[in-house]
Formats: structure tokens, C-alpha cells, sequence
């Protein structure tokens, strides 16, 4: 912590503050008009709903380091890592509401947003983000610049070829990706420790010869202090490393997820394990913020959400004719 | 629906040891869309296999087991994931018997949910049976009720052949997602086969055919409810199978008919609605009035409910294109 200037501290507290007053107040609009009988295509938010809440400190202890021209590819739970990112978030909104504002007027949806603007882009199959990642890793090198990529998966993603793949090219080609692997135990319904027989997936960077860390996702410190290091050595040209961050998932996969399959004690240990409670305690108790500070910059993120979600809400739906718009470039 | 494919797995795998599912979720989850309810209760883990999120090992794994006298059964969550393991259904499931001049047999099932109206966008949405119909070497089907789901789950089980299962997210009967009510009909408690390649003529009508699978057959027998008040009568043809294609069912009501139209909720080019008014035509079969389809057009499925009720075949597209031909 001791690098870090207040600022940037009170930075981080805002954006973790943020996407989670984001994600609880999404997760609470989503089941309007979806009760009393749960319907997944009524209400404002239609379709399935992947919240992030309890991993925002991946994000942004990831995303402190990134400049406006490097890029991140998400995953389909990737409104943390959109804010982060610095996403439009009135926009990214009004594209969940299904909205002409939206994004992409309403095209994508939530597993979907793309900001070019921002270097911001997620998909809603698992796995897809490390072989794109590498690819911008590609262009980065190939034109000469020093901007580097984050890819992010599940730690269910991790059993993908794609990723097995896109780590052996990205350490062969040098190219600067960091993978970021969000270790939050759960692929829908299936254990990590169902699924693969090493208890860390960042040991699997070991085959491909590049640096491989573990990291406890309670503490956003500690992940900015990891990804530091493999963003300055993606910058270096000196080539990709892998993070795991284990996070905690404290709501269902999607909303509606009745979670049977989850000991209600993994639920409340996860809770526990709350970045942002970690984050506020140590600011206090180091006396880099006082109580009324870290009030303050709760008003203002709790306003922001207001307005954006006013913002979606208000603004219209696109004409059904644009459905058939935009499928090819104008040549 | 989905307790009718359950309960079908469940009396099959009682029969024959040979018989495991594998796949994401189907375990302790009952699969996502619950086609794999209870089973994990009834067979325990060896013979229901969740896996990780390993497609391509995991489906081409079914090739190996099917080689060696096992009948696997494959589960992959939305027909939209199968791109990751594509090369071990269309280069290999497929082709293994006619590679091997018919020595080695490959009865695999994979199921897998189709369908969109629900916003879950262009990743989560698609049917796509076209694309597994267009490959040699796989059977197709697409049950459109609980009834087939159920007979034809038994059929595509006791198939030597890879057959390629599809149910509807909108038909399942999940309580969260909606389903028409008519998609829940009786099922009868033993088992029984409803045979792959054989349509069904759900409505009988005179003056024109409509061609439709899985959940737009409901759209097609609502259009042809309200055509029947103005005095039109409409035939109605289940499909059920797209591969092996039940050509007579199809070529005997058009011939009475003499008008077709083909209604398909997977994308309009290169697929299911062409194949079928291909096949009419190269029958030579005289009709009243030009054939027509209201397949999905050729755009991606847009994800605001606006946008997708736009794309989405309906009864109110049937009945227009049918007041069409008479006009």
C-alpha cells in the first residue's frame, strides 16, 4: 500500500464502491416484472444476467495499471471489468435495458458490450477472450506500440483448450497479454475441484515457461501488486504471465440461479471475504481516509448509479426495423 | 418436456449398462434446462459424468467410448457452444462408419437446447440444426412436444447411429421460461419409440401446407386456428426429423394442397426452409401459387426485446404469407 498515493487508493474504494452499488442495483431491477412467477424474458432486463459482485477487486486492482489504448476481453460476468475499463456506463447500461442509446443500440445485451473506444470487448462463450487476447497481442507488436492486453476467464475457462493454446502462443511469440484467470470456484454448478486436479491454475503456466501467480481476491492491494509486474513486463516485450485471482461469487451463475448445488456455508464464507469491506478497514486503520471521506465517495457513486440507471430507463427502444441493420460493413 | 427426455434416459439406462451421459451440469445441476433431472440420484456419478468445461475432450471422448461397444450420451449446454467442438462431431462422429466402410458403429446421442425469445442475444439463441443437417452421417431431430421428446429420446437412443437431439428452451416446461401449454401432453409411463424420420400431420387441412419443426409448429397451428374462422383450411406437417427427411409426408400433402409454405426458426439461407421447397420442386409438383417461407432471416439474433420480436417467426407472419397465396 505504501506506493500508492491517496488518490489512487480512493480511486480504487470508488470503483469497487461502484460496481458493486452498479451490480446490486441491476440484480435487484432484474426481477421487476419477473414475480411472481420468475419469467427470464419479462421485465426491463431480459435473458439471462451474470452479476459480478464479490470479484471487483480483479478488476480493478487489474485495470489501475491499463492506459485508455490497452485492451481487456471479458467473459460473460464483465460489468466489473467494463467499469474498470472505464466503459461508458450510461451507455453500457441503456445496452442491458435493451435501448437505441445502448452500446449497441441494443443489439448485444449484457454478455455482449463492445466499446472501441475503450478497448473493451466480452463474449457469452466460455473461453473465447484468451485466442482473441493473443491477437491483440499480435497487432501490438506487429505495429510497433507498447500496449498490452488483458484476457479474462473463469477458472472453469481454465479446462478450455483455447486457453491452453493461447498461453503456449503468447509465451512462444513473446506477445504482451496478461491472462487473467478469476478463480471464483464455481463453474455454474461444477466444483474447481471436480474439474481439474491442480488446486492452482496459475501452476499451469510452469508448461509454457512464463511467471504464474496466486493471488486472494479480498485484497485489491495485492492484486494491483501482481499485475504491476506482468504489465510492466508485457510492456517490456518480454511476454505474457498468468494471474489467478481467487474471487468470491456472492450471488447465483445468472440471477434466478437457485444455487442448490452450494453449501449456504461456501455462500457465507464468500461473503466474509468482502474486498471492499478489506479495503475501507485498511484505509481507516492506516488513517489514509476518515469515515466521512469514504461516506462521501459513497453518495456520489450511490447519485452516479442513480442517473445512469434514470438514464436507461428514460431513454427509448430502437425502431424493430434495425434488426436487420449493420449484419455486413458498408463494403 | 424435460421430464419426458429424463425419464426416457433413466428407463433406457435401466435396461443397458452401456448407456452414460456426460456434460456441464447435467450431474448435480439435473442439466440447465433439467433434460438430465434425478439422474445422478438414480445412477450415480460414474454413469452421469458432470465434466469441465472441456467440450472437445469430452464430446470426442464419446467417439472413443462408442468404439468400444459403449452408448454415450453427450449433453452440451446451447447449440450456440458446439463451435469448440466441432472438429469431433463433423470430421469424425459423423464419419467414422463411412470411413470405416460401416466396421465401426458410432451410437452417440447429443443433446443440446435451441431456441431464442427470451433476450439471450446472439451467443445464446440460435437453433442452428441446419448446420448438423448439412454434415452426412448425422441424424437430426427436433421434437416439438413432451410426447416425441420422450419417444424419439428412446429411438435416438437405441440408433447405432449419431443422432444429433434438439430441444427447445421455450417448450421445456421449465416454469421460468414460457412455454406453450400445448407442448405438455400426455406421456405414457412405459417405454416407446417414436420413429426417427417419420413427420407428423398435426392439423389436416386442404388448401395449403405449412412446413414447421419444434416451436414454431405452435405458431403454424395458432395461424391456422384463426385461417380457419375466414374459411381456410391448413394443413399442418411436424417435421420432427430433419435428418433422415420424411419426403413423402411433405410431397403427399402438397400434392393435395397445391401450396406451400415453410416456416423455421433457424437462419433463411443454405437450410431447412430451401431444402424443403428444393424438394418440391424438383418433384414436379404443380401448385396454386408460388411456395413461401418465413425462416429467421440472415442476421444475427439481436439481443433488446424489440429487435427479436422483429426476427422471430410468428403466427402473425404465417397468416399474412397465407392470405398472400389467395390474394
Amino acid at each position: 500500500m505504501a506506493e500508492l498515493q491517496k488518490n489512487e487508493l480512493l480511486s480504487m474504494y470508488r470503483t469497487m464502491y461502484l460496481i458493486r452499488t452498479y451490480e446490486e442495483t441491476l440484480g435487484s431491477i432484474y426481477y421487476e416484472g419477473k414475480t411472481p412467477a420468475f419469467d427470464i424474458s419479462a421485465g426491463p432486463i431480459p435473458g439471462e444476467l451474470h452479476l459480478s459482485s464479490g470479484q471487483e477487486a480483479a478488476a480493478v486492482g487489474v485495470c489501475m495499471h491499463l492506459r485508455p489504448e490497452d485492451a481487456v476481453v471479458g467473459t460473460h460476468r464483465a460489468h466489473h471489468f467494463a467499469i474498470a475499463k472505464q466503459v461508458d456506463l450510461k451507455k453500457m447500461t441503456a445496452e442491458i435495458f435493451g435501448k437505441k442509446t445502448g452500446l449497441s443500440s441494443g443489439k448485444g445485451g449484457h454478455m455482449h458490450l463492445f466499446d472501441p473506444e475503450k478497448n473493451f470487448s466480452c463474449s457469452g462463450i466460455v473461453g473465447a477472450s484468451f485466442p482473441q487476447a493473443v491477437g491483440v497481442g499480435i497487432a501490438s507488436k506487429m505495429q510497433g506500440k507498447d500496449y498490452v492486453v488483458v484476457a479474462v476467464g473463469g477458472e472453469g475457462a481454465a479446462n478450455q483448450g483455447t486457453f491452453h493454446e493461447s498461453l503456449n502462443l503468447a509465451a512462444l511469440w513473446k506477445l504482451p497479454v496478461i491472462f487473467v484467470i478469476e478463480d471464483n470456484a464455481w463453474a455454474i454448478s461444477v466444483e474447481k475441484s471436480k474439474s481439474t486436479c491442480l488446486g492452482r491454475n496459475s501452476e499451469r503456466a510452469k508448461a509454457y515457461g512464463i511467471p504464474g501467480v496466486y493471488v486472494d481476491g479480498e485484497d485489491v492491494i495485492g492484486v494491483y501488486e501482481v499485475a504491476k509486474e506482468a504489465v510492466e513486463r508485457a510492456r517490456r516485450s518480454e511476454g505474457p504471465s498468468l494471474i489467478e485471482v481467487r474471487v468470491y461469487r456472492f450471488r447465483g451463475h445468472f440471477e434466478g440461479d437457485p444455487q442448490l448445488y452450494r453449501p449456504k456455508e461456501d455462500l457465507e464464507s464468500s461473503k466474509a471475504k468482502d474486498p471492499i469491506v478489506k479495503l475501507e478497514k485498511d484505509l481507516i486503520r492506516r488513517g489514509i481516509a476518515t469515515d466521512s471521506e469514504l461516506a462521501n465517495i459513497r453518495k456520489e457513486v450511490e447519485e452516479e448509479v442513480k442517473d445512469v440507471v434514470q438514464f436507461a430507463r428514460e431513454s427509448p427502444y430502437p425502431e424493430p426495423e434495425e434488426a436487420l441493420e449493420n449484419v455486413f460493413s458498408g463494403r | 418436456m424435460y421430464k419426458a427426455i429424463s425419464e426416457a434416459i433413466a428407463q433406457e439406462m435401466e435396461r443397458d449398462p452401456s448407456i452414460f451421459v456426460m456434460g456441464e451440469d447435467i450431474g448435480l445441476y439435473g442439466g440447465i434446462f433439467g433434460a438430465t433431472s434425478g439422474l445422478l440420484q438414480k445412477f450415480g456419478p460414474e454413469r452421469i459424468k458432470d465434466t469441465p468445461i472441456s467440450e472437445s475432450a469430452f464430446i470426442g471422448a464419446a467417439l472413443g467410448a462408442a468404439s468400444k461397444g459403449m452408448r454415450p450420451i453427450v449433453e452440451l449446454m446451447f447449440v450456440d457452444f458446439f463451435g469448440v467442438a466441432m472438429d469431433q462431431i463433423y470430421n469424425h462422429i459423423a464419419k467414422v462408419h463411412y470411413m470405416s466402410n460401416g466396421r465401426i458403429k458410432m451410437p452417440i446421442v447429443i443433446t443440446t437446447a435451441i431456441g431464442g425469445g427470451y433476450s439471450d442475444a446472439a451467443q445464446h439463441s440460435q437453433c442452428l440444426y441446419g448446420l448438423f443437417a448439412h454434415v452426412p452421417g448425422l441424424k437430426v431431430v427436433v421434437p416439438s412436444n413432451s410426447y416425441d421428446a420422450k419417444g424419439l429420446m428412446i429411438s435416438s437412443i437405441r440408433d447405432d447411429n449419431p443422432v444429433m437431439y434438439f430441444f427447445h428452451k421455450g417448450l421445456m416446461g421449465l416454469g421460468w421460461m414460457p412455454s406453450p401449454e400445448e407442448a405438455a401432453v400426455d406421456v405414457p409411463e412405459e417405454p416407446y419409440e417414436v420413429p426417427i424420420g417419420k413427420a407428423n400431420v398435426v392439423r389436416e387441412g386442404k388448401d395449403v401446407t405449412v412446413v414447421a419443426i419444434s416451436k414454431v409448429v405452435y405458431e403454424a397451428l395458432w395461424a391456422a386456428e384463426e385461417l380457419n374462422k375466414e374459411g381456410l383450411s391448413v394443413e399442418v406437417i411436424d417435421l420432427r426429423t430433419l435428418v433422415p427427411l420424411d419426403k413423402d409426408s411433405i410431397l403427399n400433402s402438397v400434392e393435395k394442397s397445391k401450396r406451400l409454405l415453410v416456416v423455421d426458426e433457424d437462419y433463411r439461407s443454405y437450410g431447412m426452409s430451401g431444402e424443403i421447397i428444393s424438394l418440391v420442386a424438383e418433384n414436379g409438383l404443380t401448385l396454386k401459387s408460388p411456395p413461401l417461407r418465413i425462416p429467421y432471416p440472415d442476421v444475427p439474433v439481436p439481443y433488446s426485446r424489440v429487435l427479436e420480436k422483429f426476427v422471430l417467426p410468428d403466427k402473425g407472419n404465417i397468416i399474412e404469407a397465407i392470405k398472400k397465396m389467395f390474394s
